[in-house]
């Protein structure tokens, strides 16, 4: 195994920079990763090593020719839910079999102008409904921790092939915390920008209130880095925001003193695991050791975040997957009416976790129940939000777990949608409020399963989450820690 | 039960689909027109590719607001649009973005004239939503053409204030006329701008409640509209007035059978499912925006006429048939030049003419505002006489041209030559000497006759006023 696939975005930078390698040589060395681990892990869906080669001989030619930049050369796996112009978009989904994006994402645009190389597309629960990625219905993916167990979900094939060394960096989505719970159960870092700091246009929609790209790295300075490059207003997404994109790097000064963590107990109250507490509460008590201050606030709400989620979230997907009909692109089945076209096509196409979804959706928005479910949920959805507003007022991160449990075993949730449905509970606040968050590995259960911790802050105050996460990273060894792939090829 | 048919009076509203004249859709940069081959004005967008998304284009707010204003409407300076889900081929995204509880413009209404009965109809609200694409079925399969999908689309719902048929068609007609002089629809009926919904019910005159509404579906000509009312408010007084229970329901019109027919009952209409969209933002327009948008308003047909009148003489009937047709009244307005009031003329009796007998468009209008304007001072100057401009009229309007031009080129010029016309003149006093007599002798007609004769010897080119001149000089004098 090449020494180059456990690097960090910023140290492959350097080795660029001084020539000890090229963008081609991390493309060879991690294509050789994917062919070693990937046929156990099956975090990918989709490898185009001589595209990817081409592009990193590109990228090798703009440095010959003076230029420099973060992700310069740097390969970065896609979730297969972000259009990339000429590559597939499945969705991990059979009914968007032979679709080719005919566009790039704004987020991917940028990539491709910094330099970076679009190589791969990741795993993911079928349209990002899910959160153990074994609703894709083109591969299950396997945690690098233990390949008997889930890498979480949706952006699980991106966690995982982080956490596997077959990818250095990669981009996903969080609308419940798909980006944060997946970098939790595979020990890598997870960042969930504000909404509207980064485009959602070619981000296919799951819900899109809530939908947000995010990144999944191996440290808090990649997590920065690259969302430093995809962040911005773009005017062909209405819903981002005209805000100033700081130097997320700038934030990274190692320094806490005087920075006030809020605890929310009701955020351990909701059947987390001794030990995923045990660490959580460490790293916070870390913190302090750093010169934080722990503010005890309260988050009175929380528990209707996850109803209020499971009515908002499925009704917008009730619409937001109706385009795909079979008409336009997709696997079509052909009928002799176009109505009974679509009714096979989607019938034919989805998986039980998106008809179920689908279904719920269309349910909560239909004459007579509208006012009792989406109106209702709505209203909770601002409870939440005052309740961000009174916590930050108090604090200027808050700690929780990511997930009540560390990953759990594969098929072991499959057949109970609500105790997965529950599972989101700490993650799905910041999304129903339009905040940032943020994963970094804080331990170990007694099995050797990755813990996180989560940070939240306010939709644009990611630079707080990211100084605190440093911080922690900086000063901490978990992050270091890589998992034994049993049977992998050397 | 059944009530006496007589009775019964039918209530009505129309619902008018308007498409924008904007140069670009509603949510993505592809050009409107209607031209272009199938498929070639389309994008991620507007064919609801996976990730792509909707912004809104402010010129199509301006253009709804701007129709709002012309018909009275209070503009909401917060509005937002929904999605409207059922599931329809021709729609890329399966939902179609609509304004469902916060439209851009309320109230307001239209003023018609039927039978020298003048009534003000209400208009409910107009809001902007997307059109949808086009379905052709072709043998043994089906094509969509997406280049109409995303057209923005203004749909203007009146009360139910109309009485009947001809009150719809006065109505349609007027509303037609505003948008037009508003600029924000090419109003091209053929080519699908205005399709119009009617809703219509009949119960007994002075009832509390309405009657069972039947929905007619995609009018696309006022004409049908008119036929379609007829027919269906005669088919519910005769149901109704039998006793029959009639169901809510949506109907088309066979327009060759000229019938309506049930297409569903109300029992499998659509759940629409309406949820404000979350890819878009709230529209908000400032006091400034709307302001300045009022400020831009154009002369409506009423203030027009009375200008006309004003500022160019003309009769008060004149001006208001040229003010019925914004086209027409632009076109006057071009050629007025120094002589309005013969322009008013000529519009009136042989462009209005000519419009009449062919299918062409005042915007197509073969003479050039200049042209005719240049034949008008050519009558003006004692050139032509108006038979002759006729002529040049006929021949500006088959085979293009300048009217001096073709005058010179066929010698139409009118004989203004003294002596010339002299000649005539005491060639034909010459030879008719009876009627040089009864002339004489007090008989006023006879001058006519010698005048027509002068007319035919100089081929028509004599100048009349100075044939009359000189005739009535040498018979004067025996
Ligand atoms: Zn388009």
């Amino acid at each position: 195994m090449s020494e180059l696939v456990k690097k960090s975005v910023g140290e492959l930078q350097g080795l660029m920079v001084s020539g000890a390698c090229s963008s081609r040589d991390v493309v060879s060395a991690l294509a050789a990763r994917i062919e070693a681990v990937d046929p156990l892990v099956k975090a990918y869906v989709e490898v185009n090593v001589e595209d990817a080669l081409a592009q990193a001989d590109a990228a090798d030619r703009r440095r010959a020719a003076g230029e420099k930049g973060a992700l310069l050369g740097i390969p970065v796996a896609i979730k297969d839910l972000l259009n990339v112009k000429g590559q597939s978009c499945r969705c991990a989904s059979k009914l968007l079999e032979g679709y080719v994006s005919p566009y790039d994402a704004t987020c991917v645009a940028k990539l491709r102008e910094a330099g970076a190389v679009l190589f791969g597309r990741v795993n993911m629960d079928e349209f990002a409904m899910g959160a153990s990625t074994e609703n894709s219905a083109l591969a299950v993916t396997r945690n690098p921790w233990d390949l008997d167990r889930v890498p979480g979900g949706s952006s699980g094939g991106s966690a995982a092939a982080v956490a596997a060394d077959s990818a250095v960096v990669s981009l996903g989505s969080d609308t419940g915390g798909s980006v944060r719970q997946p970098a939790a159960f595979c020990g890598c870092v997870g960042l969930k920008p504000g909404y509207g700091r980064v485009s959602r246009f070619g981000l296919t929609a799951f819900a899109s209130s809530l939908d947000q790209v995010g990144v999944l790295s191996k440290s808090v300075a990649d997590a920065a880095s690259t969302l430093q490059v995809i962040a911005g207003h773009d005017a062909r997404d209405t819903t981002s925001a005209r805000v100033a994109v700081p130097d997320f790097g700038a934030a990274l000064t190692g320094e806490v003193k005087g920075m006030r963590i809020g605890l929310a107990e009701e955020f351990f109250g909701v059947g987390v695991d001794p030990e995923v507490e045990a660490a959580v509460r460490a790293a916070v008590d870390h913190l302090v050791s750093l010169g934080a201050e722990v503010v005890p606030v309260s988050f009175p709400h929380l528990k209707y975040a996850v109803p209020a989620y499971y009515i908002i979230a499925p009704a917008e997907a009730s619409a937001n997957l109706a385009r795909f009909d079979g008409v336009r692109y997709g696997a079509r089945r052909d009928a002799e009416d176009p109505v009974e076209l679509m009714r096979r096509t989607r019938e034919a196409g989805f998986g039980p976790e998106v008809k179920r979804r689908i279904l719920l959706g269309t349910y909560v928005l239909s004459s007579g129940y509208y006012d009792a479910y989406y109106v209702k949920a709505l209203k909770a959805r601002a409870l939440i939000q005052r309740d961000f507003g009174t916590v930050f007022a108090q604090c200027d991160v808050l700690a929780t777990p990511v997930a009540p449990t560390a990953a759990f075993r594969i098929g072991e949730e499959v057949d109970d949608p609500l105790t997965m449905y529950k599972g989101d509970i700490c993650t799905i606040p910041t999304n129903l409020a339009g905040g940032s968050g943020l994963s970094v590995p804080c331990g170990f259960t007694s099995g050797g399963l990755p813990v996180g911790l989560q940070l939240l802050a306010p939709a644009f105050d990611e630079v707080s989450l990211l100084r605190a996460g440093h911080a922690f990273e900086s000063t901490t060894e978990w992050h270091t820690r890589k998992p034994v792939i049993e049977g992998a090829r050397a | 039960m059944s009530i006496s048919a007589s009775k019964l009076v039918p209530t009505i509203g129309l619902e008018t689909h308007v498409q924008l004249n904007t140069n670009t859709k509603i949510w993505c940069g592809c050009a409107v027109r209607s031209d272009a081959p199938p498929n070639t004005l389309v994008c991620p967008v507007c064919l609801g590719y996976p990730g792509s998304l909707p912004v809104l284009n402010r010129e199509a707010v301006r253009k709804t607001v701007m129709t709002g204003l012309l018909l009275g409407c209070e503009i909401a300076q917060v509005s937002k649009h929904d999605r409207k889900s059922y599931f329809y081929p021709d729609m890329p995204k399966n939902y179609q973005i609509t304004q469902y509880d916060q439209p851009l413009c309320l109230g307001g209404g239209i003023e018609i004239e039927v039978n020298g009965v003048k009534r003000f109809i209400r208009i409910n609200r107009i809001h902007l939503e997307e059109d949808v694409g086009k379905s052709t079925h072709l043998r043994g399969a089906s094509g969509i053409d997406y280049n109409r999908a995303g057209t923005p689309l203004m749909e203007i719902v009146t009360e139910p204030d109309l009485h009947n048929e001809d009150e719809a068609f006065a109505y349609l007609t007027a509303l037609k006329r505003i948008l037009q002089y508003g600029g924000v629809s090419d109003c091209n009926l053929e080519e699908g701008n205005i399709r119009c919904d009617i809703n219509v019910s009949v119960a007994e005159a002075g009832a509390d409640v309405l009657g069972v509404k039947a929905e007619i579906k995609n009018m696309n000509t006022f004409r049908g509209v008119h036929r379609a009312l007829a027919y269906e408010v005669r088919r519910q007084i005769k149901a109704v007035g039998a006793g029959e229970r009639l169901v809510q329901e949506t109907r088309r019109w066979d327009d060759e059978q000229g019938v309506t027919r049930s297409m569903r009952t109300k029992e499998d209409a659509h759940d629409y499912r309406y949820f404000p969209d979350p890819d878009l933002a709230r529209i908000r327009l400032t006091e400034a925006e709307i302001e300045g948008w009022r400020a831009e308003l154009p002369e409506l047909p009423a203030k027009r006429q009375a200008r006309f009148v004003e500022e160019y003489g003309l009769s008060d009937y004149d001006a208001g048939v040229l003010v019925a047709d914004k086209g027409i009244a632009d076109y006057f307005e071009a050629a007025a030049g120094k002589n309005p009031k013969a322009a008013a003329n000529w519009v009136m009796t042989e462009v209005m003419r000519v419009l009449s007998e062919s299918d062409l468009e005042i915007g197509d209008f073969p003479v050039p505002t200049a042209g005719l304007s240049a034949l008008i001072a050519l009558v003006d100057k004692g050139t032509l006489n108006s038979t002759k401009a006729k002529e040049v009229f006929a021949v500006m309007l088959k085979e293009g041209g300048d009217p001096a031009k073709i005058v010179e080129a066929r010698g139409m010029a009118q004989v203004s030559d003294t002596g010339a016309i002299e000649g005539f003149v005491n060639e034909v006093i010459d030879e008719n000497g009876k009627v040089v007599d009864d002339y004489r002798s007090g008989k006023e007609s006879a001058l006519q006759f010698l005048m027509g004769q002068v007319m035919k010897k100089s081929r028509g080119k004599a100048n009349p006023p100075m044939v009359l001149d000189l005739l009535k000089q040498k018979l004067a004098k025996p």
